[in-house]
């Protein structure tokens, strides 16, 4: 969570694409539920990079997160945090992953299943 | 030092990690948050998006001061299954007016479990002609409510027009092993689907 968003009940005083300056189109489509890991090279600059940049690099270098989880940090829709990340990916900052459905044969898929269905089963 | 001489904490190879999820879907109130709360790892997290009155999430706000938007919550919860494979699941807007994020949920997603509530049979069906339509692979879960009337499957199936090759399941969505099965009998469903070959998924 951004200092000061979590301490006023009524949220953040900014429009929600204030912090992108407007822009609503992602330059890249992000699924939700992509997997976001900063790179090294976001561990060093981010920090330049302004104050939600550089909390959405802080929080995917201590753990692999999706957008939503992003998003939801953050406090911002997920359109917002979609346009901040794909910023942050086309500038080297974040490393995104979503599986593309074309790229995956179908014995990848159902060993994929098999692994969740176990996980679900040891739960 | 030169920079390439650093050495960082993290330098991952993101090609090994990937999220797979699931959609709970089903009417307003019917325990959709209850059961991903259940069975999630962390507390259910709310993440929100902003339509405007033109349907888009996308669609340009500025300038355009007497344009309504309306803010969509959706809930969801996680599940870390392996260090490169993490499951989420994800509450699916009730009203059908949110069904703009609908479209963003479904694709790429394993499958869909519609909780449907036996007071209020009719609230689903908007959620099983989505999934059909859609091709998605889905199950039908009777959350069994404190002193709701507990019908026999045939019946339920009847009610719901539920075609037979989806599975109807009872749970009780707030208790974890209930919920559990329920996930556990969607992945069936969906790798008893790949293995027959049923084409899943227009997407």
């Amino acid at each position: 969570m951004l200092p000061g968003a979590g301490d006023d009940p009524r949220g953040e005083l900014v429009r929600p694409y204030a912090v992108t300056r407007g822009r609503t189109e992602p330059t890249r489509d992000i699924a939700i539920e992509a997997i976001l890991v900063t790179t090294a090279r976001g561990v060093q600059e981010a920090p330049f990079a302004g104050r939600h940049k550089q909390l959405i690099a802080q929080l995917c270098s201590n753990s692999p997160l999706s957008l939503a989880e992003i998003s939801s940090h953050l406090r911002v829709p997920i359109g917002v945090a979609r346009v901040l990340v794909a910023d942050m990916a086309a500038e080297g900052l974040l490393a995104v992953y979503q599986q593309s459905e074309e790229e995956e044969n179908q014995g990848e898929r159902i060993e994929m299943l098999e692994r969740i269905l176990g996980a679900l089963q040891r739960l | 030092m030169h920079s390439s001489d650093y050495r960082y904490p993290l330098d991952p190879d993101p090609t090994r990690i990937r999220a797979a999820k699931i959609v709970i879907a089903g009417g307003f109130g019917v325990g959709k948050t209850t059961l991903v709360g259940a069975v999630s790892e962390i507390e259910p997290l709310t993440t929100e998006a902003v339509m405007t009155s033109a349907g888009t999430e996308h669609d340009d706000l500025s300038g355009v001061p007497d344009k309504t938007t309306t803010t969509v919550a959706m809930d969801f919860g996680r599940i870390t299954v392996a260090p490169d494979l993490i499951l989420y699941l994800f509450g699916a807007p009730g009203q059908t007016r949110f069904w703009f994020m609908w479209d963003q949920l479904q694709r790429g997603a394993i499958g869909a479990v519609v909780l449907a509530d036996v007071r209020r049979l009719p609230d689903s069906f908007a959620s099983i002609d989505f999934f059909e339509n859609r091709q998605v692979p889905y199950l039908v879960a009777v959350n069994c409510f404190d002193g709701a009337p507990v019908y026999p499957e045939a019946d339920l199936r009847e009610a719901l027009t539920i075609p037979p090759h989806v599975p109807v399941l009872l749970c009780d969505a707030r208790d974890r092993e209930s919920a559990k099965s329920v996930l556990i009998g969607l992945v069936r469903h969906v790798i008893d689907l790949h293995q027959r070959g049923v084409p899943v998924g227009l997407r």
